[in-house]
């Protein structure tokens, strides 16, 4: 047993993807060689100057970086605490923080050889996110996504359909975006030789979870240098929403070392805690192993994964990456919860007060933000990720409100 | 460890100069009582090995059919402790027939690897096969399953190199199997020639013995497969039996099938 406090986060994970007792890789052994493979590929691209510079090159002419850090000043005003900054990754090409990682990847795919690209997708932004670099790569893609998820979220299966990806709908277990990554490794399991499967998230086995933190720490890198430049110092706290928590990890990763900065995860609350119906695997889960590495997961009883409610379909996911799980053992990062309800009344008051509409993933970390700000001086300041933004969801805003648009 | 039943019966095959026939089946698919009648029925029939599938929300390595088994047996909550109550009754009247759970690891790993073998060997499980614990991670789970008399059974897949399918064959005990196909299971038909040639270097790098599954869903391939592997597993196609027809129509179909696979086998 590793002891979380006498371990630095920058020295994680270990050779075999450990974040102390989380990650790992458990998959069935004919993943274990292209696991490998990617791992190797992607170490020799970390390493290597050209591929850092056409990543910087993709991300500032393509995503369009770096995303700004903007002060929400009569948010501030009417929250009436702390100052209030976000870190706009909602003006992002596709509108959301999952291109950095996406892009990332299919560069690495690039120089491995590949020629066809698969994902999974819950709220199908990161399918888009994927559809979108396959379509300018010119590579085969397919995406899987649940039938529910594919209900919920019609204006995105469409976007990714535009681009040219196939939609793949898949009907088993729940139907939403846990059945869609089982079915994305099936997928890969079958056909390891041609196929690269870029995962969305910090989850998945090794060397997922540390790749694609990598690739999207490029969020908090400059948010750092922002607040410095922009407020003159860090930030009192950072917040950021975990679903499998990409957004989260490369926002905290820059702070971890600074010990005057308070950090803060939210999860999905749901229908709140208390009745069970909820995504928040560390606030109310227990440690297991899904999807390749061992983590906090929503489970019951006989450790059979249980069904998640969100009203965001990008948190909707019984799982956490596995450096959250270390991080909250740790005491580093605490995490928090916030209703379907707290979402809904931070992304109206966002859209409102400042005339930015957050996605509802992100309108948990906003609803936390506020909250957190009230109890602040004036002098302080909050820093949240505004992880994308919420066009995608006006149709279950508009349902909530009895209309239909 | 000890020889266990596994051992026991390839020992006694390889005497009698026959190949070890082991079948796959979800507990609990559609209801416990059906499993337990077909586990006995398939003995009956020339079965040697029993894989007992323990049903799990996210079977991420089996195709639709296992799936949906699975769901089956979700659907009324069938737990490992269920799976482990349905063993200890085929032991009251089958005390010689190998039982190996087959499935994932987190419902083993939510019991607690100590309390869940302690109990498994109590109601006569012989052996574990977790199709996600790899041999990487699987140091602590060895030591506790071994040392309470469970032999642990691991895949080699088309894509392990010769070393590493070496260390797989080592870990494992009871038997090691051989995934025919790159895929989920009850997928497309191997290619023959690479599975021999695969199963034959594995058969020279240790001694225990090689099964054989993922496709193999007819006697004609059954017998093939026999031919140079040490067993063979069908999984798919008897559950698909059960599947298409509820009650004692379909295992009295899953049994006739796996009847003719047996005389396939050992003509």
């Amino acid at each position: 047993m590793n002891n979380p406090e006498n371990i630095e986060a920058d020295d994680l994970p270990d050779s075999r993807g450990h974040f102390g007792n989380y990650g790992g890789r458990f998959v069935s052994e004919t993943l274990m060689l292209p696991l490998q493979e990617l791992e190797t590929a992607y170490l020799q691209c970390r390493n290597d100057e050209s591929f850092r510079q056409q990543l910087q090159q993709d991300l500032r002419d393509y995503v369009g970086r770096p995303s700004s850090l903007y002060y929400a000043e009569r948010l501030s005003e009417q929250v009436g605490g702390a100052r209030i900054f976000l870190k706009r990754e909602d003006l992002n090409h596709t509108g959301a923080h999952k291109i950095n990682n996406t892009v990332g990847q299919a560069l690495v795919a690039l120089r491995m050889g590949k020629t066809r690209i698969i994902a999974e997708t819950g709220a199908g932004q990161h399918g888009v996110a994927t559809a979108t670099v396959a379509a300018r790569l010119g590579l085969e893609c397919v995406v899987y996504m649940g039938v529910d998820d594919i209900k919920r979220q019609a204006l995105n299966v469409y976007r990714m359909r535009l681009l040219g990806a196939e939609v793949v709908g898949v009907d088993s277990g729940s139907c939403t975006l846990k059945d869609a990554m089982n079915e994305a490794m099936r997928d890969w399991v079958a056909n390891v030789d041609t196929t690269f499967y870029i995962i969305g998230t910090v989850a998945g086995p090794h060397p997922y979870p540390m790749m694609v933190r990598d690739f999207q720490t490029v969020i908090g890198e400059e948010a750092r240098e922002q607040m410095q430049r922009q407020h003159g110092q860090l930030p009192d706290a950072v917040v950021a929403c975990v679903g499998g928590g990409s957004n989260a990890i490369g926002m905290f990763h820059s702070f971890l070392g600074d010990d005057g900065v308070r950090i803060y995860g939210v999860e999905a609350g749901g229908d709140g805690i208390e009745t069970g119906r909820h995504a928040a695997p560390l606030g109310a889960g227990e440690p297991g192993v899904l999807h390749g590495n061992r983590t906090y997961l929503m489970q019951d009883e006989d450790g059979q994964i249980i069904e998640t409610h969100s009203i965001s379909a990008g948190l909707d996911y019984p799982g956490v990456g596995p450096e959250h799980a270390w991080l909250k053992d740790s005491g580093r990062v605490d995490y928090v919860a916030v209703t379907d309800d707290q979402a809904m009344a931070a992304f109206h008051q966002l859209t409102l007060t400042e005339g930015i509409m957050p996605a509802l993933e992100s309108s948990h970390a906003m609803a936390y933000a506020v909250e957190l700000a009230a109890g602040m001086k004036p002098d302080q300041a909050v820093l949240v990720c505004l992880s994308g933004r919420g066009d995608k969801d006006v149709h279950t805003v508009a349902a909530l409100q009895g209309i239909e648009v | 460890m000890p020889a266990t039943r596994i051992g026991a019966r390839f020992t006694k095959n390889q005497a009698a100069g026959k190949k070890t026939l082991i079948t796959f089946i979800t507990c609990g698919d559609p209801d416990l009582e059906t499993s337990l009648m077909l586990m006995r029925k398939l003995v009956d029939a020339g079965v040697d090995i029993i894989e007992l599938g323990v049903p799990f929300s996210d079977p991420m390595a089996d195709g639709p059919v296992i799936q949906k088994a699975s769901e089956r047996a979700l659907a009324h909550h069938v737990s490992v402790g269920d799976v482990l109550a349905l063993v200890r009754q085929f032991r009251q009247q089958d005390s010689d027939t190998p039982v190996v759970l087959m499935g994932y690891l987190n419902p083993i790993e939510h019991k607690g690897y100590e309390g869940f073998a302690d109990e498994a060997v109590a109601a006569g499980v012989d052996g574990v096969l977790t199709v996600d614990m790899s041999l990487e991670e699987s140091a602590n789970y060895r030591e506790v399953m071994n040392g309470a008399g469970l032999d642990t059974v691991f895949l080699v897949a088309p894509t392990s190199g010769a070393d590493r399918s070496q260390k797989i064959a080592t870990a494992s005990s009871g038997f090691v199997y051989y995934v025919a196909v790159k895929g989920v299971t009850g997928g497309a038909r191997a290619d023959f020639v690479e599975v021999a040639e695969k199963v034959g270097t594995l058969q020279k790098q240790s001694t225990t013995p090689v099964a054989v599954g993922f496709g193999i869903s007819n006697p004609q391939d059954a017998a093939q497969i026999a031919e140079f592997a040490d067993a063979v597993v069908v999984g798919s196609a008897i559950i698909k039996q059960i599947e298409e027809q509820p009650g004692a129509a379909g295992i009295e179909a899953a049994t006739e099938l796996v009847r003719q696979i047996r005389q396939a086998m050992d003509e």
